[in-house]
């Protein structure tokens, strides 16, 4: 066997094996998955109607509270008196007093809860008293009311992408900034988790002094790609391991859930990687459900706007381009110092264009063609997080193809560069190394 | 046939010369000590044999042919700054460098079965190298050096680090090997080692050779002529009864006997000394001295300094 798939199979069994790596495997996607899971548990467990007696002196209100799914008003005749009596003993929410007052409008109410009444319960009370005394009021200086409804109107702006070939495609902003900020911050976390992980490794390698029996048997670049690819593997097995338990445990509660309750109001909870799996499988459940809403259709045509096909690629390529390039720089950073303690001075170089990248992410997200993101895009080092935050706004294919080329191109010169460094860094102990000395490696022979 | 060649090989770290023109022969079936003060250059030497780094000049032959890639096969190196990965099982660890070293996986296995029993290490096979002994962490990296059966054997200060009871366990094996046609090449300054082990030396100071040759023609060539002669105590000292021109170096008296040692003239024979000593004293014992190895090392290193 190729010394180099040894070393790749070592580097890799032992990670995967430990258990830190199965602790995130299983944490990773119970929290992406509750993301989206919770929600819909709570809205269809805990709410159970509550009910709100009426109590209206005025009676201007009563016809206005109508029922809504969690709360149900239910007007009564009582005296105030025998109402407030009754509202421990018969199970009810709420009591909801408004007297009569001198005034022709009143503008006060009195509930009486057992409990202290949530927000939303005083919000939609708020809303609908508002509402009827707004009504009342231009009513009373002469104003139609189906006028003032025909007045309402719910602007509903689409958006539609003219391809280079004339197609038209509707885009959905909001979606687009969800999905590219999600992967940015995927890429730049995966990057610095495994990226750390072969700068630790290295180091490793150097304290055990196991370095020099190592590379007696093989050549110093064989031992770092060995160990850089291994890592990879590890980081594609846990994204992969995520991606589909992720989608085991949604689909899981899918199926006990289906019996119970509409999937159709909370599709908008889906994490990206859901949505890269499920928007098949959503629009199918939108086309079997009942009620096709116009917010559902929207958000399905949404989720189903995103070119999954050219986002997985993409992400999959600028995770292990990037990785590749970083992954390099750690391994000759950890070559080059005695332990961990000793990496800040390098560390900084390497950390800022991806802190930078990560914190650019937001301007990228408001102005995804402005110069900013072009660039950021563009520069090998911010590339790979700000390409993945502009690609599901739709990127001109020559600039992916360029941004592409250069970072395959450093992370060609870097590997070359680390490899230097790391062979002569990691036969180097107790001495204190600067910035000089690298330079002073990278030019020696061997 | 020379296992090893090294021909003027020269190598330049930026600034500071590791290597200067030094050449070496190793000899089949031979243990050659490579000595040397702290950073006279004896690690960058064994670097360069074990192809870890490349010399600027000159050239290396291994049995015949040019030093190539795969000649690294038949190399085992045990090196000074050694160690193992704490957190990995010994069998799993002990067969990935196996493996490394170009053995296949079954092959590796039989050998290391051998070795572990050979070494009392097989119950721990399944253990991780942090919760084995300092010894026996060193047993199993001595095993993962001599595994692939190599042609040449490198250890670079082998003794160090190891106990008296590892220490005699490794020189039997070491000359076991031997036994068994492999070359041995020592690097280090334990000069009593040398004198015991080894049958050639090079001696390295400063990045340049300034002594090699076999160790018991290098004792010859250093000896001074100087005799030691046992003898009865008897309030005498023989030194009143030889001519001035042997010179009297030291004389100690210790209990009934007393030691003299006396330096003999040129163009005098050792048996004249002892014809003179026993017509005065009851002579017990009687031996040349030679310099060990330690003086040779101090003296040369000196004298090449001055």
């Amino acid at each position: 066997m190729n010394k180099t798939l040894i070393i790749i199979k070592r580097e890799y069994l032992s990670r995967v094996r430990k258990k830190t790596f199965l602790i995130m495997t299983i944490l990773g996607p119970i929290l992406m998955a509750s993301i989206w899971v919770i929600p819909i548990y709570l809205a269809n467990v805990s709410d159970e109607q509550k009910v709100i007696q009426v109590l209206d002196e005025t009676t201007l209100f009563q016809k206005q509270f109508k029922n809504t799914g969690e709360l149900k008003f239910i007007p009564t005749t009582m005296d105030i008196e025998t109402a407030k009596n009754n509202l421990s003993t018969s199970g009810n929410y709420a009591l909801l007093y408004i007297p009569k007052t001198q005034l022709n409008v009143p503008t006060t109410a009195i509930l009486y809860s057992g409990h202290q009444p949530s927000l939303d319960v005083k919000g939609h009370i708020k809303e609908v008293m508002q509402k009827e005394i707004e009504s009342l009021k231009l009513e009373s200086s002469g104003i139609d009311p189906e006028i003032l409804k025909s007045i309402k109107t719910n602007i509903n702006l689409n958006t539609i992408k003219i391809g280079e070939n004339g197609s038209e495609t509707k885009s959905f902003t909001e979606v687009s900034m969800v999905v590219g900020i999600f992967s940015g911050i995927l890429i730049y976390f995966f990057i610095f988790m495994f990226g750390a992980q072969v700068m630790r490794g290295v180091i490793e390698e150097k304290t055990n002094r196991i370095i020099e029996v190592i590379i007696s048997s093989v050549k110093p670049f064989q031992l770092m790609m060995g160990k850089i690819v291994g890592i990879a593997l590890v980081g594609l097995t846990q994204f992969l391991l995520w991606v589909f338990l992720t989608f085991s445990i949604v689909t899981a509660f899918q199926l006990s859930m289906a019996g119970e309750s509409k999937l159709t109001n909370t599709d908008k909870m889906f994490s990206p990687q859901e949505k890269i799996l499920n928007a098949e499988q959503l629009k199918e459940f939108s086309e079997k459900s009942a009620e096709k809403d116009d917010m559902n259709v929207q958000i399905i045509e949404a989720i189903s706007s995103i070119n999954y096909a050219v986002m997985v690629g993409s992400f999959l390529f600028f995770f292990l381009a990037g990785y590749l390039l970083y992954a390099a720089l750690f391994a000759a950073i950890g070559s080059a110092v005695d332990s961990e303690a000793d990496t800040q001075q390098f560390m900084l170089p390497v950390t800022i264009p991806l802190i930078l990248s990560i914190v650019m992410a937001q301007f990228v997200i408001s102005n995804p063609d402005g110069p900013v993101a072009f660039w950021f895009s563009i520069i090998p080092l911010t590339s790979p997080v700000i390409m993945m935050v502009r690609i599901p706004f739709g990127v001109p294919f020559w600039e992916l193809i360029l941004s592409m080329s250069l970072l395959v191109a450093t992370f060609l010169a870097a590997t070359w560069m680390a490899a230097k460094i790391y062979r002569t860094g990691i036969l180097m102990y107790g001495k204190k190394v600067n910035y000089v000395e690298l330079w002073k490696w990278l030019r020696y022979k061997q | 046939m020379d296992t090893l060649k090294v021909v003027e090989v020269t190598k330049q770290y930026a600034g500071h010369l590791a290597l200067n023109k030094v050449s070496i022969d190793v000899p089949e079936g031979s243990i050659f000590g490579l000595l040397g003060p702290n950073g006279a250059g004896k690690t960058s030497l064994i670097r360069i044999i074990n192809r870890i780094t490349a010399p600027d000049n000159g050239k290396l032959f291994f049995r015949g042919r040019p030093l190539s890639g795969d000649d690294i096969s038949q190399i085992g190196y045990l090196p000074e700054e050694r160690g193992l990965y704490k957190k990995m099982k010994v069998g799993e660890q002990a067969l990935y460098l196996a493996q490394l070293k170009g053995l296949r996986k079954a092959d590796a296995m039989e050998k290391l079965k051998f070795w572990f029993n050979k070494f009392d290490l097989d119950e721990w096979w399944n253990k991780k190298v942090e919760e084995l002994s300092k010894g026996m962490q060193q047993k199993v990296q001595f095993i993962v050096t001599v595994i692939h059966d190599p042609k040449l054997l490198i250890f670079d200060e082998p003794f160090s680090g190891f106990d008296p009871i590892n220490v005699n366990l490794l020189k039997e094996e070491i000359l076991n090997l031997r036994q068994k046609g492999a070359t041995i090449i020592f690097s280090t300054h334990n000069m009593s080692s040398v004198e015991e082990l080894c049958d050639h030396i090079a001696l390295i100071n400063k990045a340049e050779k300034i002594l090699d040759g076999k160790v018991v023609e290098i004792k010859e060539s250093f000896k001074k002529n100087i005799f030691e002669i046992v003898y009865q105590n008897q309030n005498r000292s023989v030194g009143d009864h030889l001519p001035d021109s042997f010179a009297l170096i030291s004389e100690t008296h210790a209990g009934g006997l007393a030691k003299a040692r006396i330096k003999i003239p040129v163009g005098e024979s050792p048996n004249r000394l002892l014809q003179l000593a026993i017509a005065h004293v009851e002579v017990q014992a009687f031996s040349e001295i030679l310099p060990t190895m330690n003086d040779i090392f101090i003296s040369k290193v000196k004298e090449y300094e001055n």
